[in-house]
């Protein structure tokens, strides 16, 4: 099993739903967030193009920030879901350094937080937060290794990236272009 | 340990890889009381049913709580048709009006000057036994009717039946005269129906949507916003035309950078070419419309390159876009928009958008506008109201008549004292809207409040116009509470309840409360025979096959509809509620009342030398000037900017985040600075800056002086001689870079 989300930066508008379902959601605190949206602009007036992204911890398959976590704290868990265990982590930063993407945020209780894919409700047969309230429909979740979930269907027909490849982190957030 | 998490939420990249944050990101100790378990939270919760009331979409969905009774998240009702089971965002951080500790908590009686926000604290029946005594004493002076009902929100129809008891149906909303009332005009004088809300327009199965200054996606219209994204999937041409390079516009096949003010041309040269190139719907045109060969013969002479020269928009782009238009019918929208009151000849702008979408055969057909369908609920047993001897009509003599709703901005001139009129108001209900931040030229506002012998407002936040209030009731917010059902248009007709997720927070109460509270002090209980809301509310479920106990635990109930009528069948006979009986392409009511039959181009004035067109508009996490102190929604996006083309930047030596003060063609002065974004999505002739910030209002903690208000610099308003609504684009800003006498901050 292999959990990956496509996110479609041609119906996506930027409106932050994502980000404050999540932060209800997880409860988040009041000034941080686990996913932000990103918006390109190229061009001048009047060529312009724009691409919006709702981004969040790419849950890479080769994590930096596992691999430097000192205490074990950053896990990988079924699916490929990098999760933090708060009370085993002690707060030192060095997976907030190695993470490519800017993905981990210092929690107010000393612990480093990020996107967890909602593994609570994926448990259960549910969605992640974002995925579930996105009024643009713009973002799919689901297993890579089966052929007939909604990601691995969308990223048949679709073209798409990833974020910095060139890392090396095999990130498993595609962003649909 | 700080890193950009902290600080960004949205974040843009412009020209050169520059990052600008627009969400501040600051963290307020004092308001999650939660624990930090998700695990934890998902046992023992209970959901109770809700509408929204954070905008007018009124989307139904679930309140879940914790088991130790905090509000955990607000989620939508899958069977809803409105939401479709997802919020927009500000609905889903509604809960921040909840915990918002700049509420108002206790009624309050004034005892400073008005507008200096000193009050005392009061009872519940101190306060109504005030506000009761001044209304009768203005009934016995002046009459019932010079009363007058300010509101918007569910509240206004248990205020709006207490005042009709009392002998007034003066009740406005600002939401027609500063905002759609030109599309309904528009709409009802072609189609003989107007547009309604939600709107009935079949975007999510069309193959082209138009947008005129329409910005969906910003503008957080949820099942809109939904159904665009719905046609996007399925490959539908997006036009949309705006002097800003809006979201919509970033999804669009066409972007049409129009010069500003000059929409109708445009409009115009579309029916042009669908006319003369013969791309209009022959048999739909011919059999449905009143007035083909008049329109033709009018619009001869309005050819693209005559466009030209005033919008901007090459030829063979309009030409194009129209063949688009006329490929995609009848699935094609040119979409009426919503806030539309924009240069004063705004009705007959959107007669041309009706009329282009009746020459395309739009109208009742599949991926057009559909025919809503609302399911009739009767109300509770009650006397008639009495007839009022005068209304606001009274105040405008032949004026405004194809006004189909009161005129906010109406009620606000006929306030100000004139020997012409027979009834000057005398006192307001406020509820649910704070006019300051509303009604365009505030000058004008404050001169209307001071006339007035009594006002009363009824809020949940100490928004600015409070501070003017003689006596301030505090209203519980949508979560605290029961309202009346909702029902509204849709492709199904649906029902939908609110009812209290929590106790009312502090000495809080509901409007149906506070209504019946005061018609009993007015002597009026009768025409609120009943004890308590869900006595009421079950009376009326059970009329429509359904019960209190139900609704609470579905919350919403859609019913089929009585016909299958959504669109019209192939060559049916259809008559339309107009003088014709047709679809009026050339207008027999506008005639009679003295107004162009067909939309007339009209040259608005541009913006003097140094000066620039305030342009305004909504962001997604926002409605109106409402949530601006939603610590929830401000953690999203805490403060407006000012969007300047990097051209005039450069002209004015202005740099990213600067923060600049504003002047505008009057000499008005922006209380507050707002930070600059120097952005290639704007023109070089305009400004544009989201609406609702820049509050002056010292007890909305959070967004006082946050941002400028837009409001305070419209004080000139091109007024819409058909129906009376606020034109309120035609001003002009400059620039100051060092702090003006004028600015508070
Ligand atoms: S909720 Fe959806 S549309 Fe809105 S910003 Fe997030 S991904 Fe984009
Ligand atoms: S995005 Fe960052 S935090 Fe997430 S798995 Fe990759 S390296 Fe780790
Ligand atoms: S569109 Fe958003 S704010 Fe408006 S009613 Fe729906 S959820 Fe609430």
């Amino acid at each position: 099993m292999r959990y990956a989300m496509a996110i479609d930066t041609k119906k996506c508008v930027g409106c932050s739903d994502c980000v404050i379902a999540c932060q209800t959601e997880n409860n988040v605190p009041i000034g941080y967030c686990r996913d932000w949206i990103v918006e390109v602009t190229d061009g001048t007036y009047p060529q312009l193009e724009m691409e919006i992204r709702s981004e969040r911890c790419n849950h890479c398959d080769n994590s930096p920030c596992v691999r430097c976590c000192p205490t074990g704290a950053s896990h990988i868990v079924e699916g490929g879901i990098v999760l933090v265990t708060p009370n085993e982590c002690i707060g030192c930063g060095a997976c907030i350094a190695s993470c490519p993407y800017d993905a981990r945020y210092p929690h107010p209780d000393g612990h480093v937080d990020k996107c967890t894919f909602c593994v609570h409700r994926v448990e259960k047969g549910q969605q992640p937060a974002c995925v579930g309230v996105c009024p643009t429909n713009c973002l799919y979740f689901g297993d890579l290794d089966d052929p007939k979930s909604e990601v691995s269907e969308i990223l048949k027909t679709r073209k798409y990236k990833t974020l910095i490849p060139q890392a090396g982190t095999e990130p498993q957030l595609y962003f649909l272009i | 340990m700080a890193n950009r998490r902290q600080f960004l939420k949205l974040s843009t990249i412009g020209i050169g890889g520059m990052t600008v944050g627009l969400g501040a990101c600051k963290y307020i100790d004092d308001f999650t009381e939660i624990k930090n378990n998700p695990d934890e939270l998902t046992i023992n919760l209970t959901r109770t049913p809700t509408y929204c009331e954070v905008c007018f979409w009124k989307c139904a969905g679930w309140v879940y709580k914790t088991k130790d009774g905090h509000i955990w998240k607000i989620i939508g009702n899958d069977e809803d048709q409105h939401s479709n089971g997802r919020f927009c965002p500000r609905g889903t951080g509604g809960v921040g009006m909840y915990y918002d500790e700049d509420r108002l908590k206790t009624p309050l009686i004034r005892t400073g000057k008005r507008g200096e926000f000193k009050f005392r604290e009061a009872s519940w029946d101190e306060a109504l036994d005030l506000v009761a005594e001044n209304m009768k004493k203005i009934s016995a002076e002046h009459g019932a009717e010079c009363i007058a009902l300010l509101t918007h929100g569910s509240g206004g129809k248990f205020f709006g039946d207490t005042l009709k008891a009392f002998g007034s149906t003066n009740i406005a909303a600002p939401s027609y005269a500063q905002c759609r009332g030109p599309r309904e005009v528009a709409f009802t004088n072609t189609f003989g129906e107007g547009i309604g809300s939600p709107e009935r327009t079949d975007i999510r199965d069309t193959k082209c949507l138009v947008l005129i200054g329409s910005h969906l996606g910003e503008n957080m219209h949820n099942g809109q916003v939904q159904e665009m994204s719905a046609a996007i999937d399925k490959g539908a041409t997006i036009i949309t035309v705006d002097p800003r390079f809006s979201v919509a516009a970033g999804k669009s096949k066409y972007w049409l950078p129009i010069k500003p003010a000059t929409d109708l041309a445009l409009l115009l040269a579309w029916i042009h070419v669908i006319i003369y190139e013969e791309w209009y719907d022959k048999r739909y045109v011919e059999k449905y419309t009143f007035g083909f060969d008049y329109l033709k013969e009018h619009v001869r002479t309005m050819t693209p390159e005559w466009a030209y020269g005033k919008t901007t928009i090459q030829p063979d782009i309009i030409r194009k876009t129209a063949k688009e238009m006329a490929n995609a019918s009848p699935a094609v929208i040119i979409h009426p928009g919503r806030h539309v009151t924009w240069y004063g000849d705004d009705t007959q702008r959107l007669r041309a958008v009706a009329i282009l979408n009746a020459l395309l055969g739009s109208w009742g057909r599949r991926g057009g506008f559909y025919a809503p369908s609302k399911l009739s609920v009767p109300s509770y047993p009650h006397p008639e109201f009495p007839k009022p001897a005068r209304t606001w009509r009274d105040a405008f003599p032949g004026k405004y008549n194809l006004a189909d709703e009161t005129l906010a901005s109406g009620v606000c001139d006929a306030t100000i004292p004139s020997i012409d009129r027979s009834c000057n108001f005398k006192m307001w209900i406020v509820n649910g809207t704070n006019l300051i931040n509303t009604l365009p030229d505030t000058a004008k506002t404050l001169e209307a409040i001071d006339a007035l012998d009594f006002i009363v407002v009824v809020d949940t936040m100490p928004m600015e116009i409070v501070s003017y209030a003689d006596v301030v009731l505090p209203e519980c917010t949508y979560l605290e509470r029961y309202d009346a059902i909702r029902v509204s248009p849709h492709r199904k007709p649906a029902i939908a309840l609110r009812m209290p997720a929590v106790e009312p927070k502090y000495n809080t109460k509901p409007a149906w409360w506070i209504a019946k509270q005061l018609a009993e002090k007015l002597g009026l209980g009768h025409f609120v025979p009943y004890d308590n809301i869900e006595e009421m509310l079950n009376w009326q479920l059970k009329e429509v096959g359904s019960s209190l106990e139900e609704m609470q635990k579905i919350g919403v109930k859609t019913y089929e509809r009585e016909w299958d009528d959504l669109y019209f069948t192939e060559n049916e006979d259809v008559e339309f509620f107009t003088n014709t009986g047709k679809i009026e392409l050339y207008s027999s009511s506008f005639v009679e009342q003295g107004f162009d039959a067909m939309p007339n181009y009209t040259e608005h004035p541009q913006p003097p030398e140094g000066f620039y067109r305030l342009n305004y508009g909504r962001a997604p996490m926002h409605t109106f000037s409402r949530t601006a102190n939603n610590a929830n929604l401000t953690d999203l996006m805490e403060e407006n900017v000012l969007w300047v083309n990097p051209k005039v930047a450069s002209l004015w030596n202005l740099e990213n985040a600067q923060p600049v003060w504003l002047i505008n063609q009057d000499g008005i002065v922006s209380s507050f600075p707002i930070k600059v974004r120097i952005t290639e999505r704007i023109r070089w002739d305009s400004v544009y800056m989201v609406h609702g910030f820049g509050h002056a209002q010292k007890q909305l903690t959070r967004c006082y002086g946050k941002g400028a208000s837009d409001t305070q610099l419209i004080s000139n308003v091109m007024e819409d001689p058909i129906m009376g609504g606020t034109g309120m684009r035609g001003n002009f800003v400059s620039f100051l870079t060092e702090k003006p006498e004028e600015a508070i901050l």
